[in-house]
């Protein structure tokens, strides 16, 4: 009982939160319970996650705006479905998909590391405009592509897995990301790369690598875009470069604003409900209805960005933060006082102050030095 | 012959990618932030026009009109996006400037619709110069472009909100502490960069009246390279390098086979100069302190 103690399960709770979802609806599928459609968006789902936390260690731990991501998503698509389509009559079904799923990931890892590399150089505003021209090159790339290779203009063919259990490898993959990602932020170089951040010259200053850093986390996001890619492209059998446009990668920066920058578990709980209101409203908005979506994400990015970051709400957001919220549900008892945490990461008011230093502390063992020693007499 | 043509041609498109850029460099060197949104100032300006054409039917009132708008929207746009977010980080400022782009083009899908709207100004006509057939809106393009950015050279240089707007772009606060109204001058250089977008559709409109909600996006990207390609927070450099990325632009179009990587190419040059040059072809080097 002591061990379940010590535990942090704080810090496992993405874990525990994905692996129980992915159980449920294990059983749920086994039995029959889910529609197809509901396997479609589970899938889509599960895609949704990956870009989502992925951009997150770009964008919200690294600081620098990617705005690329689709690209990286399409060249994993692309590259690993056309793997598929080549590696299944030779090896089978689960063989081709695991290479395949290497493949792409690899090659997005590639060009995820020839655009961290102008990152080194470029401030965040000239990277945000190189990120993007990368998306629109490689799309247009592949767009224009002779039809034997890559499809051109009318899109890849990809091999369509059993469709009942895709999602199921989906979730597997998502846990296989967050693990990466949790891992590479709940670290040494996780701080570092927060550091980065934070103030880069200071960074450098105390020594951090910042190149390595810098081409770590790009090449560890894009790796897992391209996996999103492949899965991408083993849910549509249909692969079109028009899929990951502009758009497309300001959908997946709304995910990880929504969820709060810098935060894993946000990520996934804002790609779910955004994937889940897209699909499910998809039937109901058509047309120009369709526009107004994007005038959600466009209010989201704006008002969350500036309520978040405004110096003048400081104060206001200092009082209405959830944190703060929950605190007051937990009563605070002043006697327990812990020597081993230091929990100093707000400066103590006067009060809360005066509330420590009044409470008479309850010594357990108690030290009596009158008490002499056996051996000098 | 055809030459002489696409070189015309380059220095038209490059003047009004010029124009753009002046905008994006004027709001980069003052109020240091890159402003996403100011390519689709260029939309609504153009839809602005359209409106314009459609009550009154006199084109000299539309575009004066449309420039007012557009001048009026930008400093909206400061007023309620950009300026709460004074002194946050520059991520936040970017995330919220592509908010407001995608708003702004959002909102004129929703009122205008999808399809194209056909906006024609002013039918001019095509002059015949040596042989070349030349449309007339390239060289009034060309004129006005000139007579517009010596006058802002000449208001930059002379007048004292022009020389306050250079002391804020090289030390805000020194500049406060001279007594300058910094937010009264970011103001005035929203207006001026929203005025030029306005101009900047009036000349892609004259070259082809085909109006979508994405008309300034793509324009914009390409300005906003070249401004850096001539040295950002540099007036002569914004209009440097757009001419440049016009001559390059046209020149590659003519090429069959490079024709379809002719964007790809653009961001080359700029992957290109920011890593060999990064303080582009005439911009300042700028010291970094913690």
């Amino acid at each position: 009982m002591q061990k379940l103690k010590k535990i942090k399960w704080k810090h496992y709770v993405n874990y525990i939160a994905v692996g129980l979802a992915t159980i449920v609806l294990t059983v749920l599928a086994l039995t029959g319970q889910l529609k197809s459609s509901d396997l479609v968006l589970l899938e889509k789902i599960a895609i949704s996650i990956i870009l989502a936390v992925s951009l997150s260690m770009v964008v919200g731990f690294l600081g620098e705006l990617s705005l690329g991501h689709a690209g990286f998503m399409c060249v994993g698509a692309y590259l690993g479905g056309k793997a598929a389509f080549i590696l299944e009559p030779l090896v089978g079904d689960i063989p081709a998909l695991i290479l395949s799923l290497l493949i792409g990931g690899a090659i997005a890892a590639v060009f995820g590391v020839i655009i961290g590399l102008p990152a080194l150089r470029l401030r965040g505003d000239y990277l945000a405009i190189v990120t993007l021209a990368f998306g629109e090159i490689v799309r247009s790339i592949f767009m224009n592509s002779s039809s034997d290779t890559f499809g051109g203009a009318l899109g890849l063919q990809t091999p369509r897995f059993d469709k009942d259990y895709l999602f199921i490898i989906a979730f597997v993959l998502v846990l296989v990301c967050l693990a990466i990602s949790q891992n590479l932020i709940r670290s040494k170089h996780g701080r570092a790369i927060t550091s980065i951040r934070d103030n880069e010259i200071a960074a450098k200053a105390t020594g951090i690598n910042v190149t390595k850093y810098k081409l770590i986390v790009f090449t560890v996001s894009s790796f897992f875009a391209g996996i999103a890619g492949v899965l991408y492209s083993y849910s549509n059998t249909k692969v079109q470069s028009s899929t990951f446009d502009y758009n497309y990668s300001i959908e997946i920066l709304v995910m990880v604003v929504l969820g709060g920058m810098g935060s894993i578990s946000g990520s996934i709980i804002a790609a779910t409900l955004i994937t889940f209101l897209t699909t499910a409203l998809q039937t109901i908005l058509t047309g120009d209805l369709a526009i107004l979506q994007n005038i959600l994400y466009a209010l989201i990015l704006i008002v969350l960005v500036i309520y978040n970051n405004a110096p003048a709400l400081k104060s206001f957001r200092a009082k209405y933060d959830i944190k703060n919220l929950l605190k007051k549900f937990h009563k605070h008892d002043p006697s327990n006082v812990h020597d081993d945490e230091a929990k100093w990461d707000r400066v103590p008011t006067k009060i809360q102050m005066d509330e420590v230093l009044t409470t008479d502390i309850q010594i357990s063992s108690p030290y009596t030095p009158d008490k002499a020693d056996k051996e000098e007499n | 012959m055809e030459f002489i043509k696409t070189l015309i041609d380059g220095l038209s498109i490059g003047s009004t990618y010029a124009m753009i850029a002046l905008g994006y460099t004027m709001v980069y060197g003052i109020a240091k932030m890159l402003n996403f949104a100011h390519g689709d100032v260029i939309m609504v300006g153009g839809y602005a026009m359209y409106v314009a054409l459609l009550a009154c039917g006199q084109p000299i009132l539309a575009v004066a009109a449309a420039v007012v708008f557009c001048t009026i929207l930008g400093m909206t746009i400061e007023k309620i996006a950009y300026k709460p977010l004074r002194g946050a980080s520059p991520l936040a400022v970017l995330i919220t400037a592509i908010g407001v782009s995608l708003l702004l083009q959002s909102l004129a899908q929703i009122i205008f619709g999808s399809a194209p709207k056909m906006v024609t100004i002013v039918d001019l006509g095509n002059a015949t110069i040596f042989g070349l057939s030349i449309p007339y809106s390239t060289f009034v393009t060309l004129a006005c472009s000139v007579v517009i950015m010596l006058i802002l050279t000449l208001f930059v240089k002379y007048t004292r909100t022009g020389r306050a707007m250079i002391a804020v772009s090289e030390d805000k606060e020194a500049a406060q502490l001279m007594g300058i109204n910094v937010n009264k001058i970011i103001t005035i250089t929203f207006a001026i960069g929203s005025a030029l977008a306005a101009f900047a559709g009036l000349f892609m409109l004259m070259k082809s009246p085909s109006l979508t909600n994405t008309l300034g996006a793509m324009p914009g990207i390409k300005a906003f390279t070249a401004a850096v390609i001539g040295g950002i927070g540099s007036i002569p450099g914004a209009m440097l390098g757009g001419l440049l990325m016009g001559v390059v632009e046209a020149i590659s179009l003519k090429i069959p086979a490079i024709a379809p990587y002719t964007d790809a190419i653009e961001f080359l040059i700029l992957i290109i100069i920011l890593l060999v040059r990064p303080t582009g072809l005439i911009g300042k080097k700028r010291r970094e302190k913690v």
